[in-house]
């Protein structure tokens, strides 16, 4: 293996030197030209290559993503699970009763509530990490930066299990500080007004990590001269971050938002382990909610309307967001 | 002017070491801005790690000093009750191999699988290529709960609920796997592929001797983040698993979190289990932490 990569290398090597892209062995037909001869080997072989992910997408992607939307029309539940067919189409009374029912409602607002306060905080939270990290210290840099980075790679079931334990009133964490200092815990996850705050520091603690290695890939790609052109200018720490960083950062910025978004659009464990959408269904979100009633009550054709209103708000959002930002760099 | 044109220096990646090293020793870096840097990220640090902290002692403290008030925040006989108990209860190490299977399984395939498309994409010219690698990047933006219902229905009729097939077969080849390798099989020049072909190498053979050990950087990434998203899952092997035998770590975990009959007040024995799911991934990921930062950073970059 090792002698053919090494002939391989010599030969590409030259070709190259001989100035001829197209390779002397399939004669005319060279790849780039995209003649017959090689067009033909390269079609099968392309397909070949391509069928073991197209088949898997096919039926595990692209079948259930249209099984939701037609079992979205039907009143599909828990007999049709052996018996699929059977199930009768009722046109959009699914959606329609979707936007009256309190709970959906309360669901999408609460997934709403989760995303607007916590991907900013993610962002901001973010950023300002990766700034310190990048412009402040030579030291120990790896250090912050893996423990900033440690909570993303948690499962988190398990991380939701201990924030449970750490918001605990009586004997949580937060309770035994608060005690050190005379102080009584509310209880986070038992009040209404709490808990959907709690559960969005749990996850802005959880993202932050993703976020910052993004923007710390984005601030190195910023040259170096820029920054020292602005320096000379007298150009303060304010000015700078404002001036260069933040408009040279604004891919990453996009990028690290819908990424964000989407993944807190779908929250679900944190609710499930934590307060179950508990207190009064103040933390009630849209996948839980969907979760609930296709899999604990076979409603299954209530649960893909739901699932696909979630879809198209999941799409709007990202195509709004990659319109928002975008027409800023102008 | 010395201490602030030194991160410039550092920030060039590929001079790093060389221009890090020097300066740092001989400059006088002991100004208050520096500092004031210092103790606020070590102040998040702190922050961020206090519920591992508070995780990993409590899984050793006494029943007796998990309710103390106030509190106790070092045990002061440190006890392996809780991991005793919880094991009594919960067959963890059955659990365990369950994950472990299920995330081997989907990283090897996954590996195969999106390298094969990935170099289609990237090297070879066939119809219906552009139209794939858009299918791909659609697919990256679908969130993967809206599949969860027909999912099951099909898992149900296949007979494939409560099996290994059924938890891995939809994680099989992700379309970011796919993403991933395309995008670093083209930095792998044209010629070098021409020449093989031209000592009359087929398509197979060059994709496996000499495209995949030139990825193996990306490889290694890929199979990281696979692993990971597969030990980390929920949501589907909570759902395609009925069988308690059949759980992940994750699922048993949670059932046992949430059911007041088993673990109910006893938060020791779930800190426990807790340390014992995050453990291996943290671990592991101190170990890799390079190819972590350097694969997110790559796939955000793209």
């Amino acid at each position: 293996m090792r002698t053919m990569t090494a002939k391989a290398a010599q030969s590409a090597k030259a070709q190259a030197g001989s100035g001829t892209s197209g390779s002397p062995a399939t004669g005319p037909a060279g790849r780039r030209g995209g003649k017959k001869a090689s067009m033909g080997v390269q079609n099968v072989a392309g397909w070949l290559f391509s069928t073991p992910f197209l088949v898997l997408f096919l039926v595990f992607m692209a079948f259930p993503i249209i099984a939701t939307l037609v079992m979205s029309f039907t009143d599909f539940g828990l007999r049709n699970v052996t018996h699929p067919l059977d199930a009768n189409f009722i046109g959009f009374e699914n959606y329609i009763k979707l936007f009256s029912d309190e709970k959906f409602l309360k669901s999408l607002f609460n997934t709403a509530y989760f995303v607007v306060i916590g991907v900013p905080l993610t962002i901001g939270l973010g950023l300002v990490v990766a700034v310190l990290l990048n412009n402040g210290i030579d030291r120990a840099r790896t250090f912050f930066r893996v423990g900033f980075y440690a909570p993303v790679v948690t499962t988190i079931v398990a991380v939701a299990v201990v924030w449970r334990f750490v918001l605990d009133p009586s004997d949580g964490l937060v309770a035994g500080l608060l005690s050190e200092v005379g102080l009584t815990s509310p209880d986070f996850l038992g009040s209404e007004t709490l808990a959907m705050p709690s559960m969005i520091a749990m996850a802005v603690w959880r993202n932050l990590g993703t976020v910052m290695v993004l923007f710390i890939a984005g601030l190195q790609a910023i040259p170096t001269e820029v920054r020292e052109a602005a320096r000379l200018d007298g150009a303060g720490v304010w000015q700078e971050f404002k001036g260069i960083t933040v408009p040279l950062l604004r891919p990453t910025l996009l990028y690290a938002t819908v990424i964000t978004t989407i993944g807190y659009l779908n929250v679900f464990e944190e609710p499930f382990v934590m307060t179950q959408g508990g207190p009064s269904d103040s933390t009630l979100t849209v996948s839980l909610n969907m979760y609930r009633e296709g899999f604990n009550f076979f409603h299954m054709g209530y649960a893909s309307a739901m699932a696909y209103v979630l879809f198209v708000v999941i799409m709007g959002i990202t195509v709004l967001q990659l319109r928002l930002l975008k027409d800023n760099t102008k | 002017m010395s201490a602030t044109s030194a991160p410039g220096a550092v920030s060039t990646a590929p001079s790093k070491k060389p221009a890090d090293t020097p300066p740092s020793g001989t400059k006088k870096a002991r100004n208050p801005k520096r500092v004031l840097v210092y103790v606020l990220l070590s102040v998040g640090l702190l922050i961020m790690s206090a519920p591992f902290l508070w995780m990993a002692l409590s899984a050793f403290k006494t029943q007796q000093e998990l309710t103390a008030s106030p509190p106790v925040w070092i045990p002061t006989e440190w006890t392996l009750d809780n991991f005793r108990e919880l094991l009594d209860k919960l067959d963890l190490p059955l659990y365990f191999m369950n994950s472990v299977i299920v995330a081997v399984l989907v990283t090897v395939s996954n590996l195969v699988f999106c390298s094969m498309l990935g170099y289609a994409l990237a090297k070879l010219n066939f119809a219906g290529r552009n139209k794939i690698f858009g299918l791909v990047l659609g697919a990256l933006m679908v969130p993967g709960n809206l599949m969860l219902l027909p999912l099951f229905v099909l898992m149900s009729k296949l007979q494939l609920i409560d099996s290994y097939a059924g938890l891995v077969l939809p994680f099989a080849a992700g379309a970011f796997g796919v993403f991933l390798m395309r995008q670093f099989m083209q930095s792998i020049p044209d010629e070098l592929l021409e020449a093989a072909r031209m000592d009359g190498a087929g398509e197979w053979y060059i994709f496996w001797r000499i495209v995949m050990p030139l990825v193996k950087p990306a490889l290694a990434t890929l199979s990281i983040f696979t692993f990971l998203g597969s030990w980390n899952n929920f949501v589907w092997p909570l759902i395609a698993t009925n069988d308690p035998d059949k759980y992940t770590l994750p699922v048993a975990l949670a059932t046992f979190a949430t059911d007041p009959n088993k673990a109910g007040g006893s938060n020791g024995m779930l800190m426990a289990g807790s340390l014992l799911v995050v453990l291996p991934v943290v671990v592991l990921f101190i170990a890799l932490q390079r190819h972590f930062t350097q694969g997110i950073a790559t796939a955000g970059m793209k």
